[in-house]
C-alpha cells in the first residue's frame, strides 16, 4: 500500500539539512548520508550524495527522473556475480 | 469478421470474451465495454451490428489505452528504470525478478529456460 498523502514525502530531517546546507554553500561536494529510505525530494536535484550501502558511500549524482523514489534504490547492497565461463562478466 | 483496434479478429465468441482478444482488455474491460455500448455481454460477434461494431470501437479509443499504444507505454517505463540506474532498472537489464522475489529456485519466467552446468555434482 502507498503512503498516505498527507503526511508528505519521508525524508530524513538531517538529509534535509545537509541538503539545504550544500545549497546554501558552494555545493560540489558530495553529501554523505546513511539514510537510504528517504525520499528524493524535487530540490535535491543537481546535488551530489554518497549513499551508503552498508560498505561504501556510492556517489549518487541526482536528476529530474529521480523524484520520487528513495536514495536506496541506486545504492545497491549486493555484489552482482555471474560465471565468466559461459559468458563473459557483466558487471554494471 | 470485426476488426476492433487494429489487427483483432475475434471471432464467433461472447462479445465479453472476444474482446479479451485485444492487449489491455480483460473480462472486466470488456464487460464495462458491453455495458456502456448497452450491448448484451453474452451477444455473440458474428451477430452486432455495424452500429454496435462503430460504438464499441469509439468507446475504446476514447476511453482506453489498447495495443500498440499500451505496449510502447510499458516498455518505455521499463527503459526509464533502466536508464535511472536504480534496483529495479537492473534487475530489468539482467532479466532477472524485480519484485523481491526468490532465484535460488525457480523464476523461471524471467530467466529463461534452465541452464544446465556441466560437471556439477549431485
Amino acid at each position: 500500500m502507498s503512503r498516505s498523502v498527507w503526511k508528505g514525502p519521508f525524508v530524513e530531517s538531517y538529509v534535509l539539512k545537509k541538503a539545504e546546507e550544500a545549497r546554501a554553500s558552494g555545493r560540489k561536494d558530495v553529501i554523505k548520508i546513511w539514510s537510504r529510505r528517504s525520499t528524493i525530494l524535487p530540490q535535491f536535484v543537481g546535488l551530489n550524495f554518497g549513499v551508503y550501502n552498508g560498505h561504501k558511500f556510492i556517489p549518487v549524482l541526482v536528476s529530474e527522473d529521480m523524484v520520487g523514489h528513495k536514495f536506496g534504490e541506486f545504492s545497491p547492497t549486493r555484489t552482482y556475480y555471474s560465471h565468466t565461463a559461459d559468458r563473459s562478466a557483466k558487471r554494471i | 469478421m470485426a476488426r476492433i483496434a487494429g489487427v483483432n479478429i475475434p471471432t464467433s465468441k461472447k462479445v465479453s470474451i472476444g474482446l479479451t482478444y485485444i492487449h489491455g482488455i480483460g473480462q472486466q474491460t470488456a464487460t464495462d465495454i458491453c455495458e456502456r455500448a448497452s450491448i448484451e455481454k453474452d451477444k455473440r460477434v458474428n451477430e452486432l451490428l455495424e452500429t454496435e461494431i462503430i460504438k464499441i470501437r469509439e468507446i475504446i479509443d476514447n476511453n482506453y489505452r489498447v495495443e500498440g499504444e499500451l505496449r510502447r507505454e510499458v516498455s518505455t517505463n521499463i527503459k526509464r528504470l533502466m536508464d535511472l540506474g536504480n534496483y529495479r532498472g537492473l534487475r530489468h537489464r539482467r532479466g532477472l525478478p524485480v519484485r523481491g522475489q526468490r532465484t535460488h529456485t525457480n523464476a523461471r519466467t524471467r530467466k529463461g529456460p534452465t541452464k544446465t552446468i556441466a560437471g556439477k555434482k549431485k
